[in-house]
């Protein structure tokens, strides 16, 4: 089959952020009336593509060719007027305004200078008809669901004549039911010749409405692959970055035998777990989960980037409520309704964004390290400026943070170092369960080495810890045991005996049986 | 593509519509108890005192007021944008000083009102290009502004000054007859306006619903292609403009300029605004609204002054706690939307 | 150099600096102190005397401000204290005794704590922005005062009460020994106990602060207690002054001047870290320019003017937005094929942000 000429083609985009080549080289293009998912995970430089497309970001070098004339543009606005619509992850609409503005406000129809609101309402009813969404226009947008919203964000970006549609994670708030209606609209684009890029963490889904596929990994270009070409697992290997070569070596135990030999602690009686949840849950964002953690046990917990290894350890750790099934420690049920009750129970949860929900950027490395310590003390029993000290100096040394400098404020430090003194500032409550989520994200091979070992070690000396990592291997490494999530539900908790890579990403990877 | 293969999504969405056509106007519910409240009060104070159900003292509460009402809707200009505009009452302050003085001085009536109405306007421009190109918050920035334009008045004279002149003796004591023997004042006429033209813009133009657009907050609008930047600005030269507008009506009221009037104006004006519904974290709010806020705030001075024995301060301690009870609602009820 | 000029102190320093100098020329002997009658006179005495309410209010500005709120109803909850301190000796059979004093100060005081806790509620826990929550006190505040003194300015004689705000202790006078002391206690305070770090932590991070288990609710709380303390003490201070409860015009607009000198002094009003030595200076800053319009011999009436001026100046110099132009316009000078370096991408005001953070 001849393939027509593309409708967007980049060749060679290069960007560089001030310490980072966020994409080196990439090449990707669009074909009219096709639907093209692109995939990669965390930080493979996605969404810095999708803005280099649409003008937020220049390129520093390469090109890009629009419908054969090349493109330049400064800004999402001339983007537009280019033919380019995108519809953000988060629905960057007006909640406080009607849905008919929504879709035209900046277009909108005037007579004798003044807003026609018939004509606008008329002409939003028409484009939303088209979407077989029936909705009244002149109703506040914040009124309706975010499936109708992200419908409406579409229709926006369809009444401007898109040549090129961009659907940045359009399902990552949408149930099923909407997640099929929301498809069905993509088709009808498609048949209308748009070209449409499509980005979702959710394989399945990939799956289901693709035709067309581009993996990134790390800033650069893996390959292009028809979806019907490529199986799930190769897919996966190749956004995780593991030859499908290496994995042929690697045997394939069926995935239903393993969980059956799931516990470490098998031996009743002897050992509780120290923390045990039974059908926990909270809808919209993971589905109930049974897990045990016991002491000294490191729990990986394996899935990709919005499989809900994030959702789960937050339900654990008190800072989000779960809405059903109930959790015990020590065999005692107990409520974590927030962080704080959570540490006073010895459990902290160091979280993903290290940026906005770990450090304290305006404050000092010693400041940062005794932060929750002192919190738990309570305002007036200050932690004496000795003591503080002496806490600082010790993590320093034990985690090797540079600079050794406890005066130095966290924000000058790098990723690395700033993620071993928020290590510091859990390990300074000494607790007895330690949640770690992506904590050797962005950081360089040395600190990540040193985070790994210090996880052993205290895992050694009785400490329980549930670590979540994207990268495979350092979960099969670290962990006792496996905890494989997909689309936000736990699907298989597996003793790490000699479990092989391969295997944890079939189970990753595996469909709905099919 | 047919209509009635009615998919999950717009079937829910029916029924949800259906439960809203139950709750007529839900998005206007705060202007709707705004003007309850106002209805009650009039009800209440009708029912107590003898003389007060007359369509005068509903027309008085205009004729009071009508600097107020201009006040508030440059008010809700810059709320809406999530905003807030500390200066105008030392604006209307200046305003009376510039307009008295130059008016001693012997300068035609209508070129010292242009005059005044382009002195609020281009305070109000400076203060938006600062908070807008320097990033400095409307508080301090209009703060500022505060101080200046009141220490501009005591530039001008630390004295009241008295007006004579002829249009603006006249614009004090015309009487405008409605019918039915009662009468309104030209300011109220000019208030309508005021009003009136501020719906459409707030209503009808883009400009308009780029205000309500920026009080969303976030960078949606900057994203929609809206003019962010322009707007953002233009909302503190309107609310400048009005102020003088207001300080205009004010010595049409008052036939006189003094440093020290108006002091506290804009809190009025703030508290009119919040009463009639507009939400201070931007976004959402109606300059009819507004009015019904300053209406509000002219009947508890009114009733008060129909007590007789109660004293003035109950003024401020009824407007405090209208305050808290509309701020507290305004919480439960976007809590509940978001 | 750089480092002294990038210091955040150092515009505040540079224009307390320039506006005593300024003063030294006019008035030679401007910093001359003399003692008379065992008590110290001049004309830096009269800045501190003056700007000591100023400085009390602005103390507890400076925490809540730290916590990114903003307490507007400082000067209503002066006047209050002002008010009830006043009324309560006025109507004791004995105003001159010291235990009357005594119960009507301790009285106002609690009456303040009691107006923070209700500014604490409406913040914390029920979540009401704090410039609309204090807004609502600031309203109905003088109010209440006026139904306190009913309506009066009430004077009174006594001479215990005086010393508050007009005596003196150990030939210094009194309110600047309060201030003083009540700047020392809160320097103390914060940094001897956590408060200090918890309170920059909230502000600063407050959902880091929240997954750190820091009890935000209870440190917000003990702020707006602290602020309306702080403003209770200024009230004693002012009514002292004068002898006399004026419910209308006690600490009418302290609030901004009171927000001005921590703004002055540094500290940002998005929160997190604050500087107590700063908002001395911010305080000082805004006093000594009013002695300063006098001893220059500006007209009086000029003052809100000069004041209006000085503080855009400061607030311009210190503003990130201004700084990162200059440095921008030096770089683009430096490179000047590079001119659309960030042109492209969309900037993001801090204010738009913390408005979207508090809409949700």
């Amino acid at each position: 089959m001849s393939e027509p000429a593309p409708v967007v083609q980049m060749r060679g985009i290069s960007i560089a952020f001030p310490g980072v080549k966020a994409l080196d080289g990439v090449d990707f293009r669009m074909f009219a009336g096709e639907v093209h998912s692109l995939m990669g995970e965390n930080g493979a430089g996605k969404s810095t593509l999708i803005k280099a497309l649409t003008g937020v970001y220049e390129v520093d070098t390469g090109s890009i060719v629009l419908d054969g004339r090349p493109l330049s543009v400064n800004g999402p606005a001339q983007a537009q007027e280019a033919g380019i619509s995108t519809v953000y992850q988060e629905v960057n609409l007006l909640s406080n305004l009607t849905v008919a503005e929504n879709i035209l406000l900046g277009r909108e129809p005037r007579k004798r200078g003044v807003i026609d609101w018939k004509a606008m309402r008329a002409r939003a009813s028409d484009l939303l008809s088209g979407l077989n969404l029936d909705i009244d226009p002149a109703s506040l947008l914040g009124e309706h669901s975010l499936a109708v919203q992200q419908l409406v964000a579409i229709a926006r970006a369809i009444d401007v004549q898109a040549k090129v549609l961009i659907l940045d994670e359009p399902t990552s708030s949408l149930d099923a039911d909407e997640v099929a209606e929301l498809f069905r609209v993509i088709r009808g684009l498609k048949q209308r010749g748009v070209a449409i890029l499509f980005v979702s963490h959710f394989l399945e889904q990939v799956y289901e409405i693709s035709d067309r596929l581009t993996v990134l990994r790390n800033g650069r270009f893996v390959g292009e692959y028809l979806t019907d070409e490529i199986l799930r697992i190769e897919l996966v290997h190749k956004m995780i970055g593991k030859e499908v070569a290496v994995l042929e070596g690697l045997d394939h135990k069926t995935h239903a035998s393993a969980s059956a030999s799931a516990s470490a602690g098998d031996g009743d009686g002897e050992s509780k777990p120290l923390i045990q949840a039974i059908g926990l849950g909270s809808r919209g964002s993971i589905a109930p989960f049974d897990l045990d953690v016991y002491e000294g046990e490191v729990v990986g917990l394996a899935g990709l980037l919005g499989s809900g290894r994030t959702e789960l350890a937050r339900l654990l750790s008190g800072v989000d409520h779960a809405d059903s099934g109930e959790l015990s420690i020590d065999g005692v049920a107990a409520r974590l309704r927030t962080p704080r009750a959570a540490l006073r129970k010895r459990i902290t949860y160091s979280s993903e964004n290290r940026r906005s929900e770990g450090i304290v950027e305006d404050l000092t490395v010693r400041d940062n390290i005794v932060l929750a310590l002192q919190a738990d003390r309570g305002w007036f029993r200050r932690i004496p400026k000795k003591r503080q000290d002496e806490l600082a100096a010790s993590y320093i040394q034990a985690l090797n943070i540079r600079p050794p400098d406890p005066d130095a404020l966290i924000r000058n430090l790098s990723g690395g170092n700033q993620q071993k003194v928020l290590l510091a500032r859990w390990l300074a409550v000494a607790p007895r369960l330690l949640i770690l989520d992506e904590p050797t994200r962005g950081i360089d091979v040395g600190a990540k080495a040193e985070i790994q070992k210090l996880v052993a070690e205290l895992a050694d000396n009785g400490m329980s810890v549930i670590f979540i990592s994207a990268e495979l291997e350092e979960v099969l490494r670290l962990s006792h045991r496996i905890a494989v999530m997909r689309d936000r539900e736990k699907i298989a908790d597996i003793a790490n005996d000699d479990v092989s890579v391969g295997q944890v990403m079939t189970l990753i990877a595996s469909g709905a049986e099919e | 593509m047919s209509s009635q293969a009615a998919s999950p999504v717009s079937r829910a969405d029916e029924r949800f519509r259906a439960l809203r056509r139950l709750i007529p106007g839900s998005r206007y519910v705060s202007v709707l108890v705004t003007l309850g409240l106002l209805i009650a009060m009039f009800i209440a104070g009708s029912a107590r005192y003898r003389g007060f159900a007359s369509g005068q003292v509903v027309l008085n509460l205009f004729v009071d007021n009508a600097f107020l009402i201009v006040l508030a809707v440059g008010t809700t200009f810059v709320i809406v944008t999530g905003g807030i505009d500390l200066s105008i009452g030392s604006v209307v302050a200046l305003s009376t000083m510039i307009a008295a003085s130059l008016l001693r001085a012997g300068w035609p009536p209508l070129v010292v009102i242009a005059i005044v109405l382009l002195a609020g306007s281009t305070l109000g421009l400076l203060v938006g290009l600062v908070i807008h190109y320097f990033d400095i918050q409307p508080f301090i920035a209009t703060l500022a502004a505060m101080f200046f334009a009141r220490g501009l008045c005591y530039v001008i004279s630390l004295d009241a000054i008295s007006i004579s002149d002829p249009f603006f003796v006249a614009m004090a004591q015309t009487r405008i007859p409605v019918g039915g023997g009662m009468q309104i004042t030209p300011s109220v006429i000019i208030a309508v306006l005021a009003v009136i033209v501020a719906f459409v813009v707030l209503h009808y133009t883009r400009m308009g619903r780029t205000v309500y657009a920026i009080g969303n907050g976030g960078q949606s609008a900057m994203l929609m292609g809206l003019p962010v930047t322009r707007t953002k600005i233009l909302v503190y030269v309107i609310s400048g403009f009005c102020a003088a507008l207001g300080g205009v009506l004010f010595t049409f009221y008052t036939l006189s300029g003094y440093s020290l009037t108006a002091v506290g104006m804009e809190l009025d004006a703030i508290a009119a605004v919040v009463i009639g519904g507009t939400i201070l974290t931007g976004g959402s709010g109606y300059v009819l609204g507004s009015v019904l806020g300053v209406l509000v705030l002219g009947l508890i001075q009114t009733i008060i002054s129909f007590e007789g024995t109660l004293s003035s301060w109950w003024t401020k301690i009824v407007i405090g706690a209208l305050l808290l009870i509309f701020v507290v609602l305004q919480r439960l009820f976007i809590a509940r939307r978001r | 150099m750089r480092n002294i000029v990038r210091h955040r102190l150092f515009w505040p320093v540079v224009t307390l600096a320039a506006l005593l100098a300024l003063n030294v020329i006019v008035e030679h002997d401007f910093f001359a102190i003399r003692l008379q009658d065992g008590h110290l006179f001049g004309s830096v005495i009269d800045i501190l005397r003056n700007g000591a309410p100023t400085l009390l209010v602005a103390l507890g500005m400076t925490l809540v401000i730290a916590t990114r709120g903003i307490d507007l109803s400082v000067g209503a909850i002066v006047a209050i204290c002002g008010a009830l301190a006043c009324s309560m000796i006025a109507a004791s059979p004995t105003p001159g005794s010291v235990g009357t004093v005594l119960i009507a100060v301790g009285a106002a005081l609690v009456l303040a704590i009691v107006l923070g806790l209700w500014n604490g509620l409406l913040v914390s826990v029920l979540g009401i922005q704090p410039i609309i929550a204090t807004l609502i006190l600031m309203t109905a505040g003088r109010g209440l005062a006026m139904l306190i003194t009913e309506g009066q300015i009430i004077t009174v004689s006594s001479a215990p009460y005086k010393v508050i705000g007009g005596g003196y202790w150990l030939t210094m006078p009194a309110s600047i020994l309060i201030a003083g002391v009540m700047f020392a206690l809160t320097a103390l305070l914060t940094r001897k106990t956590a408060l200090g770090i918890l309170i920059e932590s909230v502000g600063i991070n407050p959902e880091a602060s929240r997954l750190a288990g820091v009890r935000s609710r209870s440190i917000l709380w003990t702020v707006y207690i602290f602020s309306a303390f702080c403003a209770g003490v200024a009230g004693l201070m002012i009514s002292s002054n004068v002898t006399a409860a004026d419910a209308n015009n006690a600490g009418l607009w302290i609030e901004l001047d009171a927000i001005l000198a921590v703004v002055l002094g540094g500290t940002s009003l998005a929160g997190g870290r604050y500087s107590l030595i700063g908002t001395l200076i911010g305080a000082f800053v805004i006093q000594t320019l009013t002695t300063t319009v006098y001893t220059v011999g500006i007209a009086p009436e000029i003052t809100l003017v000069f004041k209006a001026l000085v503080v855009i100046a400061v607030c311009l110099l210190q503003s990130p937005a201004m700084q990162a132009r200059v440095r921008n316009a030096r770089r683009r000078r430096a490179l000047q094929k590079q001119g659309t370096d960030a042109a492209g991408a969309p900037a993001v005001s801090p204010a738009s942000l913390t408005n979207e953070g508090a809409a949700s």
